[in-house]
C-alpha cells in the first residue's frame, strides 16, 4: 500500500530520520513503535505532507508519488488522526467532518447530503456516531472516531494514527480495536504509531521498530514477543515487570476523612472519601479518568481552595486541611503533578531554574535564611544532582525545560520532587507518554522512595502500572472509593468492574 | 542561538524598518539619504544631540522597564501613560507642599511620591485583576484616561498660579530640584535638560536586572509569567504576583515624574509627556523585556523623537510623522514571531531542494 524508501529528514543539527525504509501491506495493520523521539512521528508525517524528506520517496501502490501537503496525501486516500483532536468544539460532528470538504456548489452547503453520507460511513465501519451531535458533548473516545469519520468520508485508504490509545480508557482501548480490525477486514489500511508494547500485539499483524530515527527492526506480531520489542526500541535488555520486595509498612502518615471536594460548576468531584496510607507502603487508586483521581491529588497537594473541600486531611498527627501547598511541601509532601506541561515545569525556565520550583525560597536556592538573593552556585549543584541522580538527557543545566524529551521532562520533576527529600509523595500519571526505558527507571525510582520509608499515593490511568507498582490498591467511581482490592490476587475484570461502578 | 535571537533579530527589525521608511521617502519625493542623517545623524553631535538624546531617552527607561516587569509577569502594562501622570503630579504636588524643606528630605519625599503614586495606580489594575479577575489591559487603558483628568483638574482648580495663561503648576521647592548633567561633565551646558534621572534610569535598569534574575521575588514574578498553573503548584500565590508586578511595574513609570518635574521643568506641566506611556510598550517590545535591551531600545526611540523635529525643519515633504510610521513598521516586524519566519523560509528552501 504505501512504501517509504530511504527517507532522510534533519531537524537544524537533528537526524530525525536517518535513511528510513518500510512496507506497510494493504489490509494490515501495521504499528510503528519506538520510543519518544525515534522518529516514528516524523517519518509518518512526512508520509502525510506536513514535512518535507530531505531525500528519500514514498511509493503508493508502487508508484513513486510527490507528497507535498496533506492536500496531496488526502488525494492519495491518506488520512491521519493526531493525538490531539482537530475538531472545533461548538460545531456538529457533520460539520467538522465536512470543514474543507464542504460539498454542495461553491456558495450553498449541502449538510444533510453530507450527514446521510456520514451516517453511511459510520454504519459501514461501525463507528455509531450521529452526524448532528456536538462535538463537545461527545466523550473522548467519540470524538476520535469523529476523527476517524474525517478521514473515512475523505475516502482514506490508509489511516495514519498517532498514538490513538493515549486519551482512551482501557474499555474505550477495547472498543476502538474492534473498529479497527473491522476497518481492516474491509480493506483498509491502517498504520498505528505506538509506544504499548501490551498493544502493538493485540492488534497489529507487522511491526516495525524504530530507534534514534533508523528502523532497527521488521517482524511479524505473530512471530514476536513484548520482551524482543523492548530489547529493539531500547536496544538492551528491558525488565518489563517491576519487582518490588513486599512492603515494609510501618505508622499510619496521612489520612483523610470524609474527605469531599465540590467542583467549581458545584458538583460533587470527590465524595465522603476515607482511606490512609501509611509510611512505606504504595497505595494505588485505580479508576477511569475523570472520576475525581484528578482533584483528589490536587486538593492532598494545597491547590484547590478550602472553601471547595471538607473534611479532614491529617498528616503525621498534624490537620492539614487548611494548609496551602507551600506549607505542605515544608512539611514534606511533595507532588509529581499528572499534566507536567501544565503543572509541573516552566517550559521556557533552564532546567535549574526548574529544579527549584517550589524550594526557590530557600536554601539552597537562596544565599541564606531571610535571604532573597538567588545561590546560583546553589541551584546550579541542586539541579547537577537531579539530572546526575536521575539521569536527566541532555545532561545540560542551562537548556530549557522544552528542549527535553517528555520521558526525560518526567524524570527531571520526578527528581526535583524526589529529592526534596519527601515523607508522601503524591504521584499521578508518572509515565504517561514516557518511553519503556524511563518507565523502567522511574517505577524503580518510585520503589526505592517507598523502601526508604516513604509513604506513596499513587494515580494511574494505566491499569498494569498501578497494579503493579501497588501494596494496596483502591478503586475509584464517580468521586466514592467503591473498593480496595488486593493487586496480588485481583484480576484486571474485577478492577474493570469496580471502575464502571459494578460494585459498590 | 539564543543570543543572536535575543539580539540579531531586533536589529534586523530595525533595519528592515529604516528600508521600508526609505522606500516611502524616495515615494514621497525627498532623499532618503539627507532624511535619515537628519533623523539619526543629529543625534550624535556634542553636546546637543547627545545631550538632548539622552534626556529624551530617560522617560522612555522608565515606561520601557515597567512594561517589561508587568510583562515578564504574564501582565501588559497599557497604563504607564498614567502612571507617569500620577506620578509626575504626586512629585511636584510634596515639592509644592513642602517647598521649604531642606532638600536632604525633599527632595527624596519627591521621589518616592513620585514612585508610590504610579506604584498606586499601577497596583489598583493589579488588585482588580487579582481579586476579580477583571483584565489588566482595559483597567490600565481605563485609569490613563481617569489619570489625566484628574491631574488637570487639580493643576486648573487648585495648584495654578492665578493668571498664569499655560496649563501648569506653581514651581516646586529649590530643594527639590535635581542637578543637570551639565554640572558634572565639561562641555555639557546646563542648559540641556539631561539630568541625574538619566543615572537613575541606568540603576533602574540593573536593579530590575537583579530583581527579575538574581532574587526569588523576581523569580516568582517570572514563574508566574511562564507558567501561572505551574507557579501556583510550586507554592507561589499567583495574586500576590499580579499585584506586586503592577505596583513594581507602576512605580517604574511613576519614575518619569523625576525626570520631568524635579529634573527638568521644576513644575508640573500638563500634558507633557509625549506619548511616553505607549511607547515604553514599543521599547519593552523592541528590548524583548529584558533592562538592556530596553535601554538601547529607548536610546533608539530617543533619537527618532529628536531627529523627527529636524526631518521636520529641513526637508521639504516628509514630516516627522515618519518617526511614527518608522516605530510602527519595527513593532510590527518585531512582533511577527522571527523563529515562524525562519522556518518557512527554510521549508521554502528545503521544498526546492527536494524538487530538483
Amino acid at each position: 500500500m504505501i512504501q517509504l524508501r530511504n527517507i532522510t529528514k534533519t531537524f537544524g543539527d537533528v537526524l530525525a530520520n536517518d535513511r528510513v525504509s518500510f512496507t506497510v501491506e494493504p489490509a494490515t495493520i501495521h504499528a510503528i513503535v519506538g520510543e519518544n523521539g525515534a522518529g516514528k512521528s516524523t517519518a509518518m508525517r512526512i508520509a502525510y505532507g506536513f514535512y518535507t524528506a530531505d531525500s528519500g520517496e514514498i511509493l503508493i501502490n508502487g508508484q513513486v508519488r510527490e507528497i507535498r501537503t496533506p492536500h496531496d496525501a488526502i488525494a492519495l486516500g491518506i488520512g491521519m488522526v493526531h493525538q490531539h483532536f482537530m475538531l472545533v468544539e461548538t460545531m456538529t460532528v457533520a460539520e467538522n467532518i465536512v470543514l474543507g470538504a464542504e460539498p454542495g456548489s461553491t456558495a450553498s452547503l449541502d449538510l444533510r447530503k453530507a450527514g446521510e453520507e456520514i451516517r453511511k460511513v459510520s454504519d459501514e465501519f461501525k463507528l455509531s456516531v450521529d452526524p448532528n451531535a456536538t462535538i463537545e458533548t461527545l466523550s473522548v473516545g467519540q470524538q476520535q472516531r469523529v476523527e476517524l469519520l474525517k478521514a473515512l468520508y475523505r475516502h482514506a485508504q490508509l489511516l495514519i494514527l498517532d498514538e490513538p490509545t493515549a486519551v482512551l480508557t482501557p474499555q474505550e482501548v477495547e472498543e476502538f480495536f474492534a473498529i479497527l480490525r473491522g476497518m481492516r477486514d474491509q480493506g483498509k489500511t491502517i498504520v498505528m504509531i505506538t509506544h504499548k508494547l501490551s498493544e502493538v500485539l493485540a492488534i497489529s499483524d507487522n511491526v516495525t521498530v524504530m530507534r534514534d530515527g533508523r528502523v532497527v527492526g521488521e517482524v511479524k506480531t505473530s512471530e514476536t514477543n513484548a520482551a524482543e520489542l523492548a530489547r529493539l526500541m531500547v536496544g538492551r535488555e528491558v525488565l518489563l515487570r517491576v519487582e518490588k520486595p513486599d512492603a515494609k509498612a510501618g505508622d499510619t502518615l496521612i489520612s483523610l476523612r470524609d474527605f469531599s471536594i465540590i467542583g467549581r460548576d458545584g458538583t460533587k468531584r470527590v465524595d465522603n472519601v476515607s482511606f490512609e496510607v501509611r509510611a512505606g507502603e504504595i497505595v494505588g487508586i485505580a479508576g477511569v479518568e475523570g472520576n475525581g483521581q484528578t482533584e483528589l491529588i490536587e486538593a492532598l497537594a494545597g491547590l484547590i481552595p478550602g472553601s471547595y473541600v471538607s473534611g479532614s486531611i491529617t498528616f503525621a498527627g498534624r490537620d492539614i486541611t487548611r494548609l496551602d501547598a507551600r506549607a505542605r511541601k515544608e512539611l514534606g509532601i511533595a507532588h509529581v503533578p499528572e499534566d507536567r506541561h501544565r503543572r509541573g515545569l516552566l517550559l521556557d525556565f533552564s532546567l535549574a531554574e526548574n529544579t527549584i520550583l517550589g524550594v526557590h525560597y530557600r536554601k539552597p536556592a537562596v544565599m541564606g535564611p531571610g535571604s532573597i538573593l538567588l545561590d546560583q552556585t546553589g541551584i546550579n549543584r541542586r539541579a547537577e544532582q537531579v539530572i546526575r541522580d536521575f539521569d536527566v538527557r541532555p545532561p545540560n543545566p542551562v537548556l530549557p525545560a522544552r528542549a527535553l524529551s517528555g520521558g526525560n521532562q518526567q524524570k527531571l520533576i520526578i527528581g526535583r520532587e524526589f529529592e526534596l527529600p519527601p515523607k508522601f509523595l503524591l504521584v499521578s500519571q508518572p509515565t504517561r507518554g514516557v518511553d519503556i526505558g524511563a518507565i523502567e527507571f522511574i517505577h524503580r525510582k518510585i520503589v526505592e522512595m517507598r523502601d526508604a520509608g516513604c509513604a506513596v499515593l499513587l494515580v494511574s490511568a494505566e491499569l498494569e502500572e498501578v497494579t503493579a507498582l501497588s501494596d494496596r490498591l483502591l478503586v475509584i467511581h464517580n468521586g466514592k472509593i467503591v473498593g480496595e482490592v488486593d493487586p496480588k490476587v485481583t484480576t484486571n475484570e474485577e478492577i474493570g468492574l469496580m471502575m464502571t461502578g459494578g460494585r459498590a | 542561538m539564543k543570543l543572536l535571537r535575543e539580539i540579531l533579530f531586533p536589529l534586523l527589525a530595525v533595519l528592515a524598518a529604516f528600508v521600508v521608511g526609505g522606500i516611502v521617502v524616495l515615494l514621497i519625493g525627498d532623499s532618503p539619504i539627507q532624511t535619515y542623517r537628519l533623523l539619526i545623524g543629529s543625534a550624535f553631535s556634542w553636546p546637543d544631540g547627545i545631550g538632548y538624546t539622552l534626556f529624551y531617552a530617560t522617560p522612555l527607561i522608565f515606561t520601557g522597564l515597567a512594561v517589561a516587569v508587568a510583562f515578564r509577569c504574564g501582565l501588559l502594562n497599557i497604563g504607564a501613560e498614567g502612571q507617569l501622570y500620577m506620578g509626575a503630579f504626586a512629585a511636584a504636588w510634596i515639592g509644592i507642599k513642602f517647598a521649604g524643606f531642606s532638600g536632604w528630605i525633599l527632595l527624596p519625599a519627591c521621589c518616592l511620591a513620585a514612585i508610590a503614586a504610579g506604584a498606586i495606580w499601577g497596583g489598583i489594575p493589579g488588585l482588580l485583576k487579582a481579586r476579580f479577575g477583571s483584565h489588566e489591559v482595559i483597567n490600565t487603558i481605563m485609569l490613563n484616561f481617569v489619570a489625566v483628568a484628574l491631574v488637570s483638574y487639580f493643576t486648573q482648580y487648585h495648584y495654578k498660579t492665578p493668571g498664569d495663561p499655560i496649563l501648569q503648576t506653581v514651581p516646586i521647592g529649590t530643594g527639590a530640584h535635581i542637578a543637570r548633567l551639565g554640572k558634572f561633565i565639561p562641555g555639557l551646558p546646563e542648559r540641556i535638560p539631561l539630568n541625574l534621572a538619566f543615572i537613575l534610569a541606568v540603576i533602574a535598569c540593573i536593579l530590575v536586572y537583579v530583581l527579575l534574575w538574581k532574587t526569588k521575588w523576581g523569580y516568582e514574578i517570572r514563574a508566574t509569567g511562564a507558567n501561572p498553573t505551574a507557579a501556583e503548584y510550586g507554592g507561589i500565590s499567583i495574586r500576590k504576583q499580579i499585584i506586586l508586578a503592577m505596583a513594581i511595574s507602576g512605580g517604574l513609570a511613576g519614575m518619569v515624574g523625576i525626570n520631568e518635574v524635579l529634573g527638568y521643568r521644576y513644575r508640573y506641566y500638563d500634558g507633557f509627556s509625549a506619548n511616553y506611556g505607549f511607547i515604553g510598550i514599543a521599547v519593552a517590545l523592541l528590548g524583548r523585556n529584558h533592562p538592556v535591551g530596553v535601554f538601547l531600545a529607548a536610546i533608539l526611540f530617543a533619537i527618532l523623537l529628536r531627529g523627527g523635529i529636524f526631518v521636520d525643519a529641513y526637508t521639504i515633504h516628509v514630516s516627522k510623522d515618519i518617526v511614527d510610521m518608522l516605530q510602527g513598521i519595527v513593532i510590527i516586524l518585531v512582533a511577527l514571531r522571527p523563529d515562524a519566519i525562519f522556518s518557512s523560509l527554510k521549508k521554502v528552501g528545503v521544498m526546492k531542494k527536494a524538487k530538483v
